[in-house]
Parts: C-alpha cells; sequence; structure tokens
C-alpha cells in the first residue's frame, strides 16, 4: 500500500476542566485518507468532529498524536489545505470576485491582475455563479454564498479539501442541488475532501468511505464503512442502488444507538489503530429480512386474532 | 395632501411649524414695552437708556438677531484688527485647530489602538491607564500644556488633541479585538502574511467601529474648542463668543452659537458619511 496523502495518528484533545479535572472530547483517533478519495466523518454532535477538521486544518492544535500531509508533519495552516467553513465566512466587504481573488492573490501573490481575474472566473463559472462576480454576499442567499466559499476553496488548488458542514445551514433543496455540484466537481478533479457531516444520506452519496465516530466525551473511531455504490450516482437515483439501504440502515443504527453505546462495551478485538472495517452493501440480507413480508402477515394474523 | 405627500413634506412642515412658534414666543416675549420704568442709573448706563427704561428688553428680538447674522454672513471674514474679525476667519481658525488636534489624535490613537486590540496582553496592560486619562476633563490639561508648550494656540490643539484620542483609540481597539474568529480563520488557512492580514482583513472589518469612534470623537473636538478658546483668547469662535459678551452684545453671541451649532453639525454629517462608505451588509 502506498503512503497516504493525509495520515493521522492517535490524536486526541483534551481540556482541563474548571473543577480540576481533564475532559477528554477524544482520544486515540487513528485515519489515513488516500489521494482523490472523499471520506465522510459522522458523529453526533459534541464527539469533536469540528476539533479534528480543525487540527486537519491546522488551526488548533492537537492534545497529542500528529497529523502527517504527503508525508510531512502539519505545522499550523496551509494553503494545501482549504477549508469550506460551516457559515460561509465570507469577507462581507468584498464582492464574490473579490473574495475568490483574496484567496487567489494569496496563493499566487505574482499574479498580475488580468490573470488573477480569469483565473477567479474559471472557478466561478464551475459552481455556477457567473453573472454574481460583483454581487456582494449580503446580497446573496445562502446557497451561492456557499458556492463562493466552495469558488474560493477550490481556486487555490489545494491538495486536500476540508470541509466542515458545509451545507448543514442551508434548506433541503439548495443543500441537494450544491451535493449534487460537489459530487460534479470531485468527479472531475479528482479531489481530495474530507468532509464533516450529520446527515447520513449526503454521506452515503458523497464518500468513497464513511467515518463513524462514539459520542463523547472520550469519542473513537467505531467502525469505517466502505460506500460500495457505484461512483456515477446521482442523487436522483442514489436510493435506488440495490446497496443503498442495507448502508443508510448500518448508519441509521449506529446514530441511534450503537454511537452511545459503544463506550460502554467495547467490542472484542477492538484496536484504535484499526478499527473495523464494514461493508454493509456486500452483506447478504439474512433470510429473516427477505422473510419481512411473511412475518408482517404473522403480525397481521395476530392482530386478527385479538378482533 | 397625499398621503405620499404628508410622508415626504410632513416632517419638513412640522420644523418650519416649531421654529416658527419658537421665534413667535421669542418676539413676543421681547418685543417694545410702552411705559417707563425707573431703573438704577448704573444698571441704566451698562445696558443703554432704552433697555433701562423699560422700552425695551436688552434682549434682541429675532429680527434683531436676523439683521446681525445677516451682516455677518455678507461680510465674514474681514479683518479689523485683533478684537474685530469677521465670523468666517473666527470659525477657520476654530476648524483648522480641531483638524489639526484631530488629526494628530487619529494619527496616534489608530496604529496604537490596532497594537492594543491585536494583543489581549497589551490590551489589559494599557486598560488602566486608558480607564483614568479618558475621564479627566480636556480643559484640566490646559494649565499644564500653557506650563510646558508655552503656546496658547498650540496648548488649544493640543488639549484637542488630548480629548479626541480617547473615543478612537478605544473604539479601534475594540474593534480591532472582536474581528471576527472565522475571517481571521480564512486568513490563517490562506497563509496570509502579517500586514496584508491587518490591511485587508482586520482594517477592513474593525473600520465601521474604528470611524464610529472618530465621529464620536470630532463632536468632542468641537465641543471643547470653544471652551479652550474662550481661556486662551486670540481667535477663534470661542473667543468671539467671549468676545461679545465682554461687549455685552447678545445678538452676536446668539449669531456665533448658531455658528457653532451649524459647523458642528456639518463635522458630524461629514464623519457619517465616511462612516457609511466603510460600512459593509451583513
Amino acid at each position: 500500500m502506498s503512503d497516504p496523502l493525509i495520515r493521522i495518528e492517535s490524536i486526541a484533545k483534551r481540556f482541563t476542566a474548571r473543577a480540576g479535572g481533564v475532559t477528554t472530547v477524544f482520544e486515540n483517533v487513528h485515519l489515513a485518507v488516500e489521494q482523490g478519495e472523499f471520506v465522510c466523518l459522522i458523529g453526533h454532535s459534541g464527539c469533536g468532529k469540528t476539533t479534528i477538521l480543525n487540527i486537519l486544518a491546522g488551526l488548533e492544535p492537537a492534545s497529542d498524536g500528529y497529523v502527517f500531509v504527503g508525508g510531512r508533519e502539519i505545522r499550523g495552516p496551509s494553503l494545501d489545505r482549504a477549508v469550506i467553513f460551516q457559515g460561509h465566512a465570507l469577507m462581507p466587504w468584498l464582492s464574490t470576485l473579490g473574495n475568490i481573488a483574496f484567496a487567489v492573490k494569496s496563493r499566487w501573490p505574482e499574479w498580475d491582475a488580468a490573470r488573477v481575474r480569469e483565473h477567479c472566473q474559471k472557478y466561478i463559472d464551475l459552481v455556477n455563479l457567473s453573472g454574481a462576480e460583483k454581487k456582494r454576499p449580503a446580497e446573496l442567499s445562502g446557497g451561492m454564498k456557499q458556492r463562493v466559499g466552495i469558488a474560493r476553496a477550490l481556486a487555490i488548488q489545494p491538495r486536500t479539501l476540508l470541509m466542515d458542514e458545509p451545507f448543514s445551514a442551508l434548506d433541503a433543496l439548495t443543500r441537494g442541488v450544491l451535493q449534487e455540484e460537489v459530487l460534479r466537481i470531485c468527479a472531475e478533479t479528482r479531489q481530495t475532501v474530507f468532509m464533516i457531516t450529520h446527515d447520513v444520506d449526503e454521506a452515503i452519496l458523497l464518500a468513497d468511505r464513511i467515518v463513524l465516530m462514539t459520542n463523547g466525551p472520550s469519542a473513537k473511531i467505531a467502525e469505517i464503512v466502505v460506500n460500495t455504490l457505484t461512483r456515477t450516482r446521482t442523487r436522483y437515483t442514489v436510493h435506488k442502488e440495490p446497496h443503498y439501504y442495507p448502508i443508510r440502515n448500518h448508519l441509521v443504527d449506529f446514530l441511534v444507538s450503537r454511537s452511545r453505546l459503544f463506550n460502554e462495551a467495547l467490542p472484542a478485538g477492538y484496536d484504535p489503530k484499526h478499527p473495523p472495517v464494514v461493508a454493509p452493501g456486500l452483506v447478504e440480507p439474512p433470510p429473516a429480512a427477505s422473510g419481512g413480508p411473511v412475518r408482517h402477515a404473522e403480525k397481521a394474523v395476530v392482530v386478527n386474532l385479538r378482533h | 395632501m397625499s398621503v405620499k405627500g404628508l410622508q415626504y413634506w410632513g416632517a419638513p412642515l412640522l420644523s418650519l411649524a416649531i421654529l416658527l412658534v419658537f421665534l413667535g414666543i421669542w418676539h413676543a416675549s421681547t418685543r417694545q414695552e410702552s411705559g417707563a420704568r425707573v431703573v438704577d442709573a448704573e444698571y441704566a448706563k451698562l445696558v443703554g437708556a432704552e433697555a433701562a427704561t423699560g422700552k425695551k428688553s436688552a434682549f434682541p428680538t429675532p429680527a434683531e438677531v436676523g439683521a446681525k447674522l445677516w451682516g455677518h454672513l455678507a461680510d465674514p471674514f474681514y479683518d479689523k484688527g485683533p478684537n474685530d474679525k469677521g465670523i468666517g476667519i473666527q470659525l477657520a481658525y476654530s476648524i483648522a485647530r480641531v483638524l489639526t488636534g484631530y488629526l494628530l489624535a487619529a494619527l496616534v490613537a489608530v496604529p496604537l489602538g490596532f497594537l492594543i486590540g491585536m494583543s489581549p496582553l497589551v490590551y489589559r496592560a494599557f486598560d488602566p491607564f486608558i480607564q483614568v486619562l479618558k475621564p479627566i476633563s480636556p480643559l484640566a490639561w490646559m494649565p499644564l500644556a500653557l506650563f510646558t508648550l508655552q503656546d496658547s494656540s498650540v496648548s488649544a490643539v493640543f488639549v484637542i488633541f488630548i480629548c479626541s484620542i480617547w473615543p478612537m483609540l478605544i473604539n479601534t481597539a475594540f474593534g480591532v479585538a472582536s474581528v471576527r474568529r472565522e475571517w481571521l480563520n480564512v486568513a490563517r488557512t490562506l497563509e496570509v502574511g502579517p500586514v496584508r492580514k491587518a490591511l485587508r482583513v482586520i482594517l477592513p472589518a474593525a473600520a465601521p467601529t474604528i470611524m464610529t469612534g472618530m465621529r464620536i470623537s470630532i463632536g468632542i473636538a468641537w465641543l471643547v474648542i470653544v471652551a479652550a478658546e474662550m481661556l486662551v483668547g486670540g481667535t477663534g469662535i470661542g473667543y468671539f463668543v467671549w468676545n461679545e459678551w465682554n461687549n455685552l452684545s447678545i445678538a452676536n453671541i446668539l449669531s456665533g452659537i448658531l455658528a457653532i451649532g451649524l459647523v458642528g453639525m456639518v463635522l458630524d454629517q461629514v464623519l457619517a458619511r465616511l462612516t457609511i462608505l466603510v460600512t459593509f451588509p451583513e
């Protein structure tokens, strides 16, 4: 196996509580992300998802452990790791073009204005914002603002894209459209993406692998789910894929109960360095499941008897 | 009048009505009265025979003030010696002092405020000094300024400097310290250098707060210059008002007061426009 692009080794985040004790948000987190891979991290609020992303971005130090990108340990933020923030984080005094140009000029300070403009326009067109170049963020809808955020991140041509619940503040329709575009853009650019979400459908639609985190405190990676759906999925057809429901049920089951119970009883042989990798899409549905209608009939019979 | 017309013209018409009522009351209470009233002969000498006999109030009528004001406006820039200069010249002296002291204060306050706002440590270190110096009446500095600077005009500028520095300093520090974390994080992930970050991220983000401080400062500076010039004398609108008090020309005092109000309003409006220019919609 070649060296992965991102390697997280045993990172932890701890806070000193006011009473004097130490609160461990998460610990012993190991993860590797390959070049060109789209990895989603799912977990409940408070499990430290955003902290992990901030550590990857270099915005926050880890209490423990190391992060390597391209074989080098990271020291602070870098233009190689672009971040798409949850709340778009656009500068309200700059136009769409101004916001993207600010990033482009940071990446290539030696470029002249015409070259910057041309480069920005390419990414404005990519996220379908042509015509809104001169608008300030206040004049844009939530979805358009997030498009600017995506264009700004992609325009600096980073090696990895880090997304922190980028669509959570959007309405369902806009979210769907933007997910589709991210899917298209990532397919075109083979961008390496690490994304945080709490939306199961979003993870299945976008990710190659879905990392499940247990609830905090002392959150850890419970398992890694391989998304066995075809890469050419769209949001209109994804739920018709045969593997869709087994994967979805697995994820929902995890979020509903197993994320909470996992820490109480660690499975035998659990190794945080190599959390179990599962592919629920490939597991043959157990006979009970195929016999669903029969059980349903039995239930109906019971109901009838009661009458 | 249509509803739309009332919305547009209602307020100006009401303002005009208030003005007319005010002028009417003023006129009624200062109009010539019949019948002689005997007063002290010394007082009669002081205020003039007509006022003393009760025929006329010492306080001028609106028409008299209007006539005086027209006289000032017709020839604002004459200069007939130290105690007889046009109101325009006096205002120009005051505005020049205010702008000099104010701009010097801005040159110190904005960079220093930036430094204080950038570092919580420096913020806490400077805070006690600011808290003690801020409530000192600027005029309290006057004797010290006269002693050290040994020039009354420079002392007046110094008083303006010291009174306008605090709002700018405090607002700049506050504006810089409260720049949103997410914008700073964007700058960090883009590896923006410190100078570029200060000029392209922090300055525009803090500009509305800084400008608000500058607007407060210009208002205070204009309040203080009148008092300062009354103390240092020589030139300026404050000296003009004091001189006319010595001349017992109430009409001239009122003209001066009106001029002070109008110039103050213009200064405030200029800063208000500049504030709008740097304010961004969220």
